[in-house]
């Protein structure tokens, strides 16, 4: 496999604040290539849209203690000056946020919002920068990109505002495309879409693309290789098979039991139970034992750490693989 | 199942048992106005145009729809919070369409709602043993002194600690606030509970406790549910069955099964196959449909079947001007078009291409 286009080895991303100190990420290491797509799951409070935050520069606070290394083409975005950061940032790598409305600017027509990112980042004239917002408006499936070009962000329909935005941070054709929950406030068939959309792109362009989402189902249909976060760290990562047919993390498991499912019919759903912990006091040992039905002593001693079973599929759990697959297998397939 | 396409004042009961609530030809208009000192009415909202929908007795009834189909404005319809412009709804046998004052209270002690935003819908001033405990001041159901025990219980019933009595709803995790929802809900005993998205704003983790509970709940007091929500997963469920809306039509009405296997109308066939499944084996084998465009105006609705203008099996010009009406299809399943889909349209069997179904995202480069 060539070089990873991005590269993140034990990113540590705390907060100190007056109750403590909050470790938002705490160590996770991974990487993108080109032409790939990367789901990231985990739940609210995971440190999933944090982490990414760091890797666009966008982690602003003074006070943050951001450690590891962040490797874009080959550069430590992490030691660079905040303005050779700006020059990255947008013109070779993307973001797309979960709400659409509140990332674009009322006050401007939406063509001129693309085109000031052109210009922002190239030399050319109002003029071109104008015509190339329309063209990547229509590549976005925008019926009549002029016309809607000169239009506000309220003239547009959610689905469209979306749109919109994957056209912004596309226009320059960046190499990594950051989705932070891309469609969690848009209707299924929207979603459908924007997610086909943003699929279509990424072979257009050969970029790699990271979706953050807590739906399970669209990384199933979307991502090669998707990771699982808690509690600020990855605690299973692998490609879509191994994680939906071969699990092996009991968080995961929880995960997939206590989604309501189309495709079969579920009696109960069997919840994860209890609360993520606080960032500020996260358990000792192994952050998921307060929950984990399969608990044992060294878990609430020792953290355990990713370990590859095969090939890229990494785990970090203290069970035996033999008892993980028997569980896995006996508990979790047969029941949900 | 009695979807009945007739205005008739009077319910008739189905199969010797009477619904919990009927709604006749339900439709709900908001009027536009311009002007400024003379306000005329330009143009309406069709935002429910003409239901038909009857819940029995411990049944959970499912809707979904897009944002702006109509279904949270039906919702407030049935809890008496909007009047219907047009139709009648029946609670019991009892039209309280035009219910007012004492009587009304008295029905909305039988009727009550868990709302979508658990942040939102609590007031953050009041402590929760006081959130819980308004039902019972206004309602007057339980004797002042006995008011504190009647909440703690109700509070342990729903999962939280009657410790917190005295706690603000700041200092409770999204799901717990939801609980908070669901008691206040059930202080006063209804018989029927309508449901407003009450968990899509929750994690999946925390999804599945609430959804759990409200089966509990259900099985425990045989409450009625009607229960809305977007996402089709979640209403499969929990319903018995489940109505499809589309600008403030019901299009649809099957149980969840039969919905899910044998989709009829071609909107149901699009919403169901645009969710995703968490199985990338079966996801790939899965058949699209993809819909173009967004959700025409309600205000002025496409002529004939609502549908036509997106619908990949439309044709004109029978689906243009003329409406189709709900008509049966398997067992307890209707359908409101001329050419409905054929069974295991989504999910197929065998990977058989269907002609003319299969569409792809509208490419222009």
């Amino acid at each position: 496999m060539a070089e990873p286009l991005l590269e993140v080895k034990d990113l540590k991303v705390h907060f100190p604040t007056e109750d403590g100190l909050v470790k938002a990420v705490d160590g996770i290491s991974f990487s993108v290539s080109s032409g790939e797509t990367l789901g990231v799951v985990g739940e609210s409070g995971s440190g999933k849209s944090v982490g990414f935050l760091t890797v666009m520069g966008l982690v602003t606070s003074k006070q943050a203690i951001i450690e590891g290394q962040v490797i874009f083409q080959g550069q430590d975005l992490l030691t660079l000056p905040q303005d050779e950061m700006r020059n990255i940032r947008g013109a070779k790598m993307g973001m797309v946020f979960q709400d659409p409305m509140s990332s674009l600017h009322p006050f401007y027509r939406v063509g001129d919002q693309i085109g000031e990112a052109v210009r922002t980042h190239q030399k050319v004239s109002k003029k071109e920068a104008a015509e190339m917002a329309v063209d990547m408006l229509k590549r976005v499936g925008i019926p009549r990109p002029d016309e809607r070009a000169r239009q506000y962000p309220h003239e547009y329909s959610g689905g469209m505002r979306q749109r919109a935005m994957i056209a912004m941070s596309l226009v320059l054709n960046p190499d990594l495309l950051i989705a932070d929950e891309p469609t969690t406030a848009l209707d299924v068939t929207v979603q459908a879409q924007i997610l086909d959309l943003i699929d279509r792109l990424r072979e257009e362009f050969n970029a790699a693309v990271v979706i953050i989402t807590h739906d399970l189902g669209v990384v199933a249909e979307h991502c090669d290789d998707i990771q699982v976060m808690y509690a600020g760290r990855i605690v299973e990562t692998g490609d879509a098979k191994d994680i939906y047919y071969e699990a092996h993390h009991p968080y995961t498991w929880g995960l997939l039991q206590s989604i309501a499912r189309m495709d079969v019919a579920t009696d109960r759903l069997r919840p994860i139970k209890g609360l993520p912990p606080s960032l500020i006091q996260v358990p000792p040992g192994c952050a998921f034992n307060p929950r984990c039905p399969y608990v044992m002593d060294i878990c609430k001693k020792e953290r355990p750490e990713l370990i590859p079973s095969n090939g890229h599929h990494a785990s970090a759990c203290h069970l035996s693989l033999a008892e993980k697959e028997r569980i896995f297998h006996e508990d979790v397939v047969a029941t949900s | 199942m009695s979807v009945e396409t007739t205005s008739q004042p009077a319910p008739a009961p189905q199969d010797g048992q009477s619904p919990l609530l009927q709604l006749v030809g339900i439709k709900k208009w908001f009027p536009i106005k311009q002007g400024i000192i003379f306000q005329k009415a330009v143009g309406n909202v069709h935002a429910v145009d003409g239901v038909d929908l009857a819940i029995y007795p411990g049944e959970t009834v499912g809707l979904v729809g897009e944002t702006g189909c109509g279904k949270s404005t039906l919702a407030r319809v049935v809890m008496r919070l909007y009047d219907a412009t047009e139709g009648q709804v029946f609670f019991q046998g009892q039209d309280i369409t035009g219910l007012s004052g004492r009587k009304l209270r008295d029905i909305r002690r039988e009727i009550q709602m868990i709302f979508q935003d658990p942040y939102a819908s609590l007031n953050g001033r009041k402590t929760v043993g006081s959130i819980i405990a308004e039902p019972y001041r206004i309602h007057k159901t339980v004797p002042t002194d006995k008011i504190k025990s009647e909440v703690q219980q109700v509070m342990e019933l729903v999962g939280l600690n009657p410790e917190h009595y005295n706690r603000y709803p700041h200092e409770f995790s999204g799901g717990q606030r939801q609980r908070i929802g669901v008691a206040r809900a059930l202080a006063l005993k209804p018989k029927l509970i309508v449901c407003d998205e009450p968990v899509s704003a929750l994690d999946v983790s925390i999804q599945a406790q609430i959804l759990n509970l409200l089966e509990d709940l259900q099985a425990e007091f045989n409450l009625t549910y009607l229960f809305i929500a977007h996402d089709l997963s979640v209403v499969k469920h929990v319903s018995d069955r489940v109505a499809v809306m589309y600008l403030g039509k019901i299009v649809e009405m099957a149980t969840g099964d039969t919905l899910y296997q044998n989709p009829k109308h071609p909107y149901t066939g699009a919403l169901l196959s645009a969710v995703p499944i968490p199985d990338p084996n079966l996801a790939s084998q899965k058949r699209r449909i993809i819909l173009e465009g967004d959700v025409p105006s309600p205000i002025n609705p496409p002529s004939g079947c609502r549908f036509h203008p997106r619908c990949p099996r439309a044709q004109l010009p029978q689906c243009s001007t003329e409406e189709p009406e709900l008509t049966p299809h398997h067992p307890g399943q209707v359908a409101a078009c001329y050419f409905p889909l054929q069974d295991r349209a989504i999910m197929a069997a065998a990977a058989t291409p269907a002609e003319g179904d299969t569409g792809s995202e509208p490419v222009q480069s």
